[in-house]
């Protein structure tokens, strides 16, 4: 039934099947290679969109450097004044890294945050992504009020159970802050 | 055998998750939601038509030697143009699924089929029986997701009917390997006779 297993037939026939999948896998990665680069430009614009006031343009990615690491951040300008920042911080949670959108008004007030990406534990740490009475503490912090959990002397009230992904969204968050604050000190 | 029951046997009969016991790795992963669940099983469904059809139109051609590298690279390049779909057109589900959809390439359902079934059966007939295990497969993985989220998170499909937390061991690997446990159990007690 099946052909002979000689060498030049397994040759052959490994050769070519390779050779097809090898064509096929080229032009199923050029057919989607703009829907993908689109997809993912769009996934960025809603998280920066959800945490920045309305209004204004949003400008291209810049990187700042703060603390010997560098952070990309997006620009929200009305005219030529910049309305606020949309900050890219991260920071180790409890499972791995923990990725955060940051919008910070210019004096360094918090706007809103969104998680981009996470590996928290389902059921405990990964309700930093839901958790509306957790996420809505930030609103209003950073120029006076310190972005910090309560346990360290800060407002922040930590998820039950879940004080490491706390912390550590609590630092992304305070870091994005800081960031912006050393940005208009450069200005 | 009718072509009908190429398709249902898959359902119970051969069941891949409650009677094959295989591909336990995405079962016990993935299903932390029926959502879950269900996406993976349509993936793996995907991969496993495609890869059964190619795999027994190849076959006769194929020297017996290099079989299973020659299946490996067919199964790998259905499962990346799959990867590469799910990203351009559903990055939803593949931000949620992203990491295990790569490793249906190793998923012994699929391999399984093609040496068991597809490579000397016709291209229909391997077609079908793809169809009824990826079916069985994703039902399995609906039922196991919709378990542990009811018990886990008190909610079924996203929609959140017991207030509070639930039982939160259901949703992490404990649960799982609970979970399949008992409905194996219960499977082959009462629909397996």
């Amino acid at each position: 039934m099946a052909t002979q297993s000689t060498l030049k037939n397994m040759l052959l026939c490994l050769t070519l099947v390779c050779l097809v999948c090898a064509a096929i896998l080229g032009g199923a990665y050029a057919m989607t290679y703009k829907p993908i680069q689109q997809a993912n430009e769009n996934i960025l614009k809603a998280s920066i969109g959800a945490v920045l006031p309305e209004g204004g343009t949003i400008s291209d990615q810049k990187t700042a450097s703060f603390g010997g690491r560098n952070y990309t951040y997006y620009e929200q300008l009305s005219g030529d004044a910049v309305q606020a920042y949309a900050v890219k911080s991260s920071t180790t949670g409890f499972g791995g890294t923990l990725e955060l959108m940051v919008g910070v008004l210019p004096d360094g007030t918090v706007n809103s945050t969104r998680v981009l990406s996470h590996s928290e534990t389902p059921g405990l740490g990964a309700k930093c992504q839901t958790d509306t009475k957790f996420i809505d503490q930030f609103k209003g912090l950073g120029p006076d009020k310190l972005v910090k959990l309560r346990a360290d002397g800060g407002d922040v009230d930590a998820i039950t159970a879940s004080t490491i992904t706390s912390r550590a969204y609590t630092l992304a968050v305070s870091n994005a802050v800081e960031v912006v604050k050393s940005l208009k000190k450069e200005n | 055998m009718s072509k009908w029951s190429l398709v249902t046997k898959g359902f119970v009969k051969d069941n891949p998750t409650f009677v094959l016991v295989l591909g336990m790795c995405p079962t016990l992963a993935t299903t932390t939601s029926a959502i879950n669940g269900l996406e993976m099983g349509l993936a793996t469904l995907f991969v496993l038509v495609l890869s059964n059809m190619a795999i027994s139109a190849l076959a006769p051609l194929v020297p017996d030697k290099v079989h299973i590298p020659v299946y490996i690279v067919v199964i790998a390049t259905f499962v990346t143009v799959l990867q590469l779909l799910m990203q351009a057109y559903m990055p939803a589900a593949y931000a949620t699924l992203g990491l295990f959809i790569p490793l249906i390439v190793v998923n012994c359902i699929v391999l399984g089929r093609a040496e068991a079934f597809a490579n000397k059966n016709t291209v229909i007939d391997s077609a079908l029986d793809g169809l009824g295990v990826g079916l069985g497969f994703t039902l399995s993985l609906t039922v196991i997701g919709l378990v542990r989220e009811i018990l886990g998170s008190g909610s079924a499909f996203g929609f959140k009917f017991i207030p509070g937390d639930g039982i939160l061991a259901f949703v992490m690997a404990p649960g799982a390997f609970l979970v399949l446990g008992y409905l194996m159990v219960l499977f082959n007690k009462y629909l397996k006779k």
